[in-house]
């Protein structure tokens, strides 16, 4: 990480955080384990928990309506459906397909990320019945002019990551941890992100993005949890709001269903050319 | 036997959705459009029309689904009216494919369109649909082609294999329509090397797969070359009779005629997405009585994201097209170098513009485009095309239409 005056700053006001949370810091340790853990040790088994108890959920489906606002409150609105597939070891598969706006209808996207090293991405262009390989270094850039951009939409997976806990903090009505997760990939738009998770059910409530400068650049919020399988949990609202630029955009998802069979023959170029 | 896919698609239709009615879903989309053409020049050839040009056209999309997405029907036929061409206006189904997916296989069966290739200022490697010449002179265009079309997924890609009951002519525009050669194209008299004719069975195969970063597709092809040969032939004889009363100059009493000759089509297309960088590369070997050739088209996509801190991504594209033939006419790229530029603003109206210049490197000829797009609202596309030809060679393509520069604005209504 480039280190400059706002980096020195961050790293000040961390062990600022850390001691005033010290109590709490010092009941987890033992929890953890008996030797003293440092907060970079924390925030990787927070987030390690947090990956482990949404492991198991095989594959899903779902609708997401998008709705982007810009400064003045004008809104649009994209219709998208989703079907993601979990890999063992590795990075999701996930087949997305637009339904709105009318003008994109029918194009569909397809990835296979990867936990460590570039995924593999291809987009359906359905006029001209062309599927094409995409670059995918493309993580930081805007995912269908929205405040998300492709990144914030991939999977989340220990090694994309290094950690580091930066206290507690009731946001949510719930108590919850904070931990530094900084990106590995050079190609990130971020220096850091700072997630909010609470500790009774291990969610992610909030992130707070930092840009490459290292100033606050956008806060996602996940809001409206629901509990499929008695186990996992997907927030039906996430809403982004952009600092620098004032947009926003919500997602608002629907139709969630889990273990529908899909398998890796849905996801492959033949499957692509059917979205619909 | 033209119609045989189109056949077994009704035939198999009404029993399939009779027997699960009460699953099959439907929906309807599509768009409608309007554009104008404004040539800045005067016709270059003699009978066309003058430097305004207005068209509409439609292209509804009726899509069943049933067999909880198994058995999928999509029905897209399509239609333009043109102000001065007779030939531009006219109809088409460009789709009417019954799906059915099984496990690993799946079979298309009807009207339908396939694209291969990686490359994007020539498509030499694409040639199971033939061009809507009329439509647009970039060739990216198509015609329904009938076939039916078994896919099957395994370990080592994707095989397909395509038989096609029935060919397809090439659209040209007609007397009164501008971007074209300075002989009309009379499709009536349309000839075939094939005993058969239009009823001659094509076929094909193609492989594809993803190894890492490599995108690879190897095919066959063995039927009716969608590219005619074309012809100087004196005009039939009635024609000539009403003809001599209104124009007597002798390149009058001629025409080209298309012959479409049986061709074998080895290709390979390669795509390797490193980093920023596609590169890119196709080759074709075409085999048939009058002609052998090999040609390729090998080039490069660099993609900058992010330029000066927006969201806009900046794409530069270089490609190099060789042909074998050399400097014959009707040859694209015999020695061609293309540059292009893209620029996605990546914004909520997902506004694009595209620069692309194509030059011929044995000769003075080449060509400039620019296409601008932006969504209107919700609903609406706006855009606006500009193109620019160049030649002071005979034997290059670019020739017969280099006074046909044009600007090209165009409204489409999604629903």
């Amino acid at each position: 990480m480039k280190c400059s005056t706002n980096c020195y700053q961050s790293t000040v006001s961390t062990s600022f955080a850390i001691g005033l949370s010290f109590s709490v810091l010092l009941i987890l340790v033992t929890a953890f384990s008996s030797n003293a853990a440092t907060p970079e040790e924390e925030g990787l088994t927070i987030s390690k928990e947090a990956k482990l108890r949404d492991l198991g959920w095989q594959d899903s489906s779902a609708n997401m309506l998008m709705k982007l606002r810009n400064k003045q409150g004008q809104e649009s609105v994209r219709e998208i459906s989703i079907k993601s597939l979990e890999v063992a070891n590795d990075g999701d598969k996930g087949l997305t397909i637009f339904n709105k706006p009318r003008d994109v209808k029918g194009t569909a996207f397809l990835s296979f990320s990867h936990t460590v090293g570039a995924d593999d991405q291809w987009l359906y262009l359905p006029a001209l019945k062309r599927v094409k390989r995409i670059s995918s270094r493309n993580k930081s850039g805007p995912f269908m002019g929205s405040e998300f951009s492709f990144e914030d939409l991939s999977s989340f997976e220990i090694p994309k990551y290094t950690y580091k806990y930066l206290g507690d903090e009731r946001i949510n009505d719930l108590n919850s941890f904070m931990v530094e997760q900084d990106p590995v990939d050079k190609n990130s738009g971020y220096t850091r992100r700072v997630v909010w998770i609470d500790k009774s059910e291990y969610r992610i409530q909030k992130i707070d993005f930092y840009d490459r400068k290292n100033s606050l650049l956008k806060t996602l919020t996940y809001t409206n949890y629901k509990q499929f399988l008695s186990k996992y949990w997907r927030a039906m609202t996430m809403s982004m709001i952009n600092h620098q630029n004032g947009k926003s955009t919500d997602l608002v998802w629907d139709n969630y269903k889990f273990r529908v069979g899909l398998s890796d023959k849905d996801f492959n170029k033949n499957s692509l050319k059917r979205a619909h | 036997m033209k119609k045989l896919a189109l056949l077994a698609t009704f035939l198999l239709l009404p029993e399939a959705l009779t027997t699960n009615a009460n699953a099959a879903e439907f929906e309807l989309s599509g768009k409608v459009g309007i554009e104008e053409r404004y040539f800045y020049q005067q016709p270059q050839q003699s009978g066309q029309s003058g430097q305004s040009n207005l068209s509409i056209f439609a292209e509804p999309e009726l899509y069943w689904s049933w067999n909880d997405d198994s058995d999928t029907v999509l029905f897209k036929p399509y239609l333009r009216a043109d102000q001065s061409d007779t030939q531009r206006s006219h109809g088409d189904i460009r789709e009417l494919v019954w799906t059915h997916v099984g496990n690993d296989w799946e079979l298309r069966t009807g009207i339908n369109k396939m694209y291969w290739g990686v490359t994007e200022f020539q498509h030499l490697v694409d040639v199971i649909n033939q061009t809507d010449g009329v439509e647009d002179i970039d060739g990216e265009d198509k015609l329904g082609q009938q076939m039916i079309n078994l896919s099957l997924v395994r370990d080592w890609g994707i095989i397909d294999f395509i038989v096609m009951p029935g060919f397809r002519e090439r659209t040209f525009a007609g007397k009164q329509g501008r971007l074209r050669a300075g002989l009309v194209v009379n499709t009536d008299r349309a000839q075939y090397q094939a005993s058969a004719g239009q009823q001659h069975i094509d076929y094909a195969i193609r492989w594809a797969t993803s190894v890492g970063d490599f995108d690879i597709g190897s095919s066959w092809f063995h039927g009716t070359n969608r590219d005619p040969i074309l012809t100087v032939t004196p005009k039939l004889a009635n024609q000539e009779q009403v003809l001599n009363q209104e124009n007597s100059s002798s390149i009058a009493q001629y025409e080209l005629t298309p012959y479409y000759e049986l061709m074998d089509q080895a290709s390979v297309d390669v795509q390797a997405t490193i980093g920023d960088w596609l590169w890119k590369v196709e080759g074709i070997y075409r085999n048939s009585d009058s002609d052998n050739y090999w040609a390729s088209q090998v080039g490069f996509e660099y993609t900058r994201v992010g330029i000066f801190e927006t969201a806009i991504d900046i794409g530069y594209l270089m490609e190099y097209g060789k042909d074998s033939r050399g400097e014959k006419f009707g040859v694209v790229a015999q020695n061609d170098l293309f540059i292009g530029s893209r620029l996605a603003f990546n914004d909520m109206q997902s506004t694009e513009i595209l620069l692309g210049g194509g030059i011929d490197l044995d000769h003075n000829a080449h060509s400039l485009i620019v296409e601008a797009s932006r969504r209107l609202g919700d609903s609406y596309k706006l855009s606006i095309d500009m193109r620019w030809f160049s030649s002071d060679s005979s034997k290059d393509v670019l020739t017969s239409i280099s006074q046909d520069d044009h600007l090209q604005i165009t409204l489409e209504k999604y629903f």
